[in-house]
């Protein structure tokens, strides 16, 4: 419990200065928080759930936190022009956990209602909001990064749509790392939508400048009665970056969620996704793509408590393993007692492309009432040979036909994505993963 | 009455269905007192004659268990076991008074056996019969058939003779499968383990009976904890049948055994179970904790080992038939049918440990769960990095038959080697409607239709079974489902 020591007693010493850096609602949950994280304690490998990865360990380094909030000005615009042709989005930037909204979003007039800020003001300004959110769903009373970050957590995103407002454009929310000393970043995403409400959401992730990184970041979502949220969330960091990333989604009556955990390029990854159907007619589509080569590590866990009835859920994630990375799936689908006509369909589905490249999977049914559709799927396997013979034998060079099968076997999941132009960026973006061509964003300065 | 209450009725009328092996027997039955310590150990091994190796192994078994925790990892909720408060031996065939004829088995063993269909006679074995290994509480009965299958070099025994008798074959092979560390329940019945079965199949050699061990129950306040042991040598084959049944007792009693198998090289091993442990009554009072590690070696190239079990006995199972495919072009196969009611539960599946290259095993899981009962499928497909080629394809498919029961699904799969395919397909589900519908339209009775169709959901496993249990299996399903409504 040493590394937990280590943060209890950073924690303690402070304290005050955190409060400083943070508002309302954030502070007022740390002492709950600290309670859970000293019971609790941090995930490791001696756990069911993270028995791939070691999230423990990788908090054992003196990381550097910024709790004095210093400015690291990035130029946003210079850095960084993840654009994704013909979408318009507005852009909103969290410097490790400092919000900006870039120049355009932040002249636009955005619908009436609609809230896009800084969580830290918006605990001040909006207190209303926070207070009845923040930390509502991110469970603290279990092993996880829940609680250390809710400790630490001093700043991050809120977005609030109103009941009934429908958000035209897509927001898209640029993460960038960057730091002059190794990092350690906590940071917190609300997502709060009210009745019959829409938004589409893009969350890109990156590290600027070859420090190591470790962010854990708990993002919470509210999907209201009838609402409608796309989620997409895409990785492009490097291999010195370590990332904890997790998802809690609470779906009331009606609601519609469409969500892509997309990871192009990382170091060692945990996301977790904890969703809940709390209102009866839901549906979640919860798809994922991880695409990894060196020593790189995915693990994706997602948890679907079907508590009511007729709600239906549909999972696909699909995994290419190159070299001597490493990838887990867990998904588990949990059907109450008395969720009667739940629909529930998993598929994992998983190329690995070299002797030393691994694979764990473990979809799980956990099922308590009798009319239910559930099944779930895995396969561990490789390139049809039969298609690369068929292929080479048309003329298209053997490694031309890798490419193109690979393409082919994520596009089921990117094919999923509803919005056209996003797609088209994501098919050519993986497209240049399987290229070799490090999957750099183009005008990304950094990556170049 | 409308449709949900005739459900209901229905559903009640099966969960009163009575177990037919729940009489017990009045037989003078010599049992040690309650409780495990060392000098328990030693009795065992004294009563059982055996030499100081074999006494030896207990003891490094036990001191071992006594350092490991009971595994709380399954999804079974599994009430606090007093291992202090059960005896460990139990013989039923130690005579009262008078000298000791060892051909001699007492009259009321003899009609225990004829009642459970399971005859000791050889003469009313049917011809080209079963040889049967009988085995009550702690002892071995009588085993049948030992001359004829003598004959073709062939050894079937109690373990306890096969200590005495072949010393060699068993220190050679004992534990060398499921080693004692292996876990907590395989770490008591290596200190404590009573009769089981011993089978050598030498070379060449085709098995041409069908072997079979009866394991029976009779006593209270024991436990069971027997130990099988095969061994079939290069290019030979058998096919190994195993029963099961206990009296109804308001009190849980703990069946903890050991199954190991040795496959050599092209040599082939068909085991088949029918478990019907008594599965407690229909509040969920009493009943049969069957807690087993089976495991197979596969060390011969192009060996093949299967597995074929129904589980529709026990309380609580918590079973894990496996193989471990060392040999090149070995292969492994499990088909499960496993039926829970009332307030059973099950947490069974089984382990493919790929070793060797091109090795396949394949994974056929049915479960069916009604009243209150938890029903588990818990499964490991592992593929090491030498394994070549290896493929897999698991199944597993599940029932639900009324709201309350639960089914569950755990494989786990953790592939280290590129040429391999391994695929895993589940479903859950309740009847389909569509089929019933069609039944019914077709004249057969709601229950009948039931019946019907799980009878043919579990096809697929009981088709594997040898004839005589498939007949058995069947009825066993049958006696469970007919009344049943989804």
């Amino acid at each position: 419990m040493s590394a937990e020591k280590n943060y209890i007693d950073i924690f303690s010493q402070n304290r005050a200065l955190i409060d400083k850096g943070s508002a309302g609602a954030m502070n007022a949950l740390r002492d709950k928080a600290l309670e859970c994280f000293t019971r609790y304690g941090l995930p490791h490998k001696g756990l069911e759930e993270y028995l791939h990865t070691d999230v423990r360990s990788w908090f054992e380094p003196d990381w550097g936190m910024n709790l004095n909030r210093i400015d690291m000005h990035v130029d946003q615009a210079q850095a960084f022009k993840c654009n994704v042709p013909n979408l318009s989005t507005l852009l909103y930037f969290l410097s490790n956990d400092v919000f900006a909204a870039s120049d355009t979003a932040a002249n636009v007039q955005l619908p009436q209602g609609v809230i896009v800020c800084s969580l830290r003001e918006a605990a001040e300004r909006h207190p209303e909001i926070v207070d009845a959110y923040y930390g509502r769903l991110a469970d603290m009373e279990r092993p996880g990064v829940a609680a250390l970050n809710t400790m630490f957590a001093q700043d991050g995103m809120l977005v609030y749509v109103p009941d009934g407002v429908v958000v035209e454009k897509a927001l898209q929310l640029v993460t960038l790392l960057q730091s002059p000393v190794d990092l350690l970043t906590n940071r917190r995403i609300l997502v709060v939508l009210g009745r019959q409400s829409q938004l589409t959401l893009l969350l890109c992730d990156h590290a600027l400048a070859a420090n190591k990184y470790l962010t854990t970041q708990i993002t919470e979502v509210f999907a209201g009665e009838g609402s409608s949220l796309k989620l997409y969330d895409l990785e492009e960091t490097h291999n010195a970056n370590l990332r904890v990333s997790d998802y809690y989604i609470s779906q009331e009556a009606d609601s519609t969620i469409e969500t892509d955990f997309v990871t192009l390029h990382n170091g060692r990854t945990r996301n977790s996704v904890y969703q809940t159907f709390k209102g009866q007619g839901s549906t979640l589509s919860l798809n994922g793509i991880a695409i990894t080569d060196k020593e790189q590590h995915v693990d994706n866990m997602t948890f679907v408590d079907h508590r009511v009835s007729d709600c239906t859920s549909s999972e696909l994630f699909k995994y290419v393993l190159d070299d001597s990375s490493t990838g887990a799936f867990a998904g588990k689908v949990l059907v109450r007692h008395g969720a009667q006509h739940t629909e529930s369909q998993q598929t994992n589905r998983n190329i690995c492309l070299t002797r030393e490249a691994r694979m764990f999977t473990q979809p799980q049914l956990e099922i308590y009432a009798d009319d239910v559709k559930c099944s779930h799927g895995a396969t561990v396997g490789q390139l049809d040979e039969k298609a690369m013979f068929y292929m080479q034998q048309r003329g298209i060079p053997m490694e031309e036909s890798r490419m193109m099968l690979m393409q082919a076997f994520v596009g089921e999941v990117i094919g999923k994505v509803s919005l056209e132009p996003l797609r088209d960026r994501l098919n050519r973006l993986v497209e240049k993963r399987f290229r070799g061509e490090l999957s750099q964003c183009e005008g990304c300065r950094a990556c170049r | 009455m409308n449709t949900v209450e005739q459900d209901n009725s229905l559903i009640r009328e099966i969960s009163a269905e009575k177990y037919r092996y729940g009489f017990t027997t009045d037989v003078h039955t010599d049992i040690i007192d309650r409780g495990l310590t060392e000098d328990t150990v030693r009795l065992i091994s004294e009563r059982k004659g055996e030499p100081e190796w074999m006494l030896e192994f207990r003891l490094k078994a036990y001191r071992h268990w006594l350092t490991m925790e009971m595994p709380r990892w399954a999804h079974l909720d599994i009430p606090e076991i007093d291992y202090q408060n059960i005896s460990y031996y139990a013989d039923p065939t130690v005579k009262k008074e008078g000298p000791k004829n060892l051909d001699e088995i007492d009259p009321q063993v003899m009609k225990t056996f004829d009642k459970l269909g399971i005859p000791l006679e050889e003469r009313l074995a049917l011809s080209g019969g079963v040889a049967v290994d009988a085995v009550m509480d702690s002892v071995s009965v009588k085993t049948t058939f030992k001359q004829t299958l003598a004959e073709k070099g062939i050894i079937f025994c109690s373990m306890g003779e096969a200590v005495k008798n072949h010393p060699d074959l068993v220190r050679q092979y004992l534990g060398s499968v499921v080693n004692y560390r292996d876990n907590f329940f395989a770490a008591l019945n290596s200190a404590v383990f009573s009769d089981g079965s011993f089978v050598y199949i030498p070379k060449g050699v085709r098995c041409p009976m069908e072997l079979s061990t009866y394991f029976r129950i009779n006593a209270a306040g024991t436990g069971q904890f027997e130990r099988t042991l095969i061994v079939a040598d290069d290019d030979s084959y058998v096919s190994y049948l195993e029963g099961c049944t206990a009296p109804m007792r308001d009190e849980n009693q703990l069946h903890a055994a050991i199954v190991e198998i040795v496959v050599l090289d092209r040599a082939e091993v068909k085991y088949s179970t029918v478990q019907n442990w008594y599965p407690g009554d229909e509040n969920g009072k009493g009943g049969v904790y069957n807690f087993v590690t089976k495991r197979g070696l596969l060390k011969g190239v192009d060996s093949k080992l299967s597995w074929t079990q129904v589980e529709t006995g026990s309380a609580i199972t918590w079973k894990y038939p496996s193989c471990v495919l060392l040999g090149d072009g070995s292969q492994g196969e499990f088909y499960s049918v496993a039926l829970t009611n009332n307030w059973q539960q099950a947490d069974t599946g089984t382990k493919m440990i790929h070793l060797g290259r091109n090795t396949k095993s394949t994974v056929i899981s049915k479960g069916i769960s009604a009243g209150h009962s938890q029903n588990s499928y818990r499964g490991l497909i592992k593929v090491g990095e030498h394994a070549d080629g290896a493929r897999n394809y698991s199944q597993c498919d599940s029932l639900l038959l009324g709201s309350d029961c639960g089914a569950h699904t755990f494989p786990y799969m953790d592939v280290k080697n590129e040429t391999a395919i391994v695929e895993h397909e589940a479903t859950t589900s309740k009847i389909s409607e569509d089929q019933l519908f069609y039944c019914n339209q077709r004249g057969i009775p709601m229950e009948q239709a039931i019946g019907l169709i799980v009878n043919g959901y579990a096809k697929e496993v009981l088709n594997k079974l040898p004839m005589e249990f498939a007949v058995e299996a069947q009825r066993l399903l049958s006696v469970s489902l007919e009344n049943t409504v989804g």
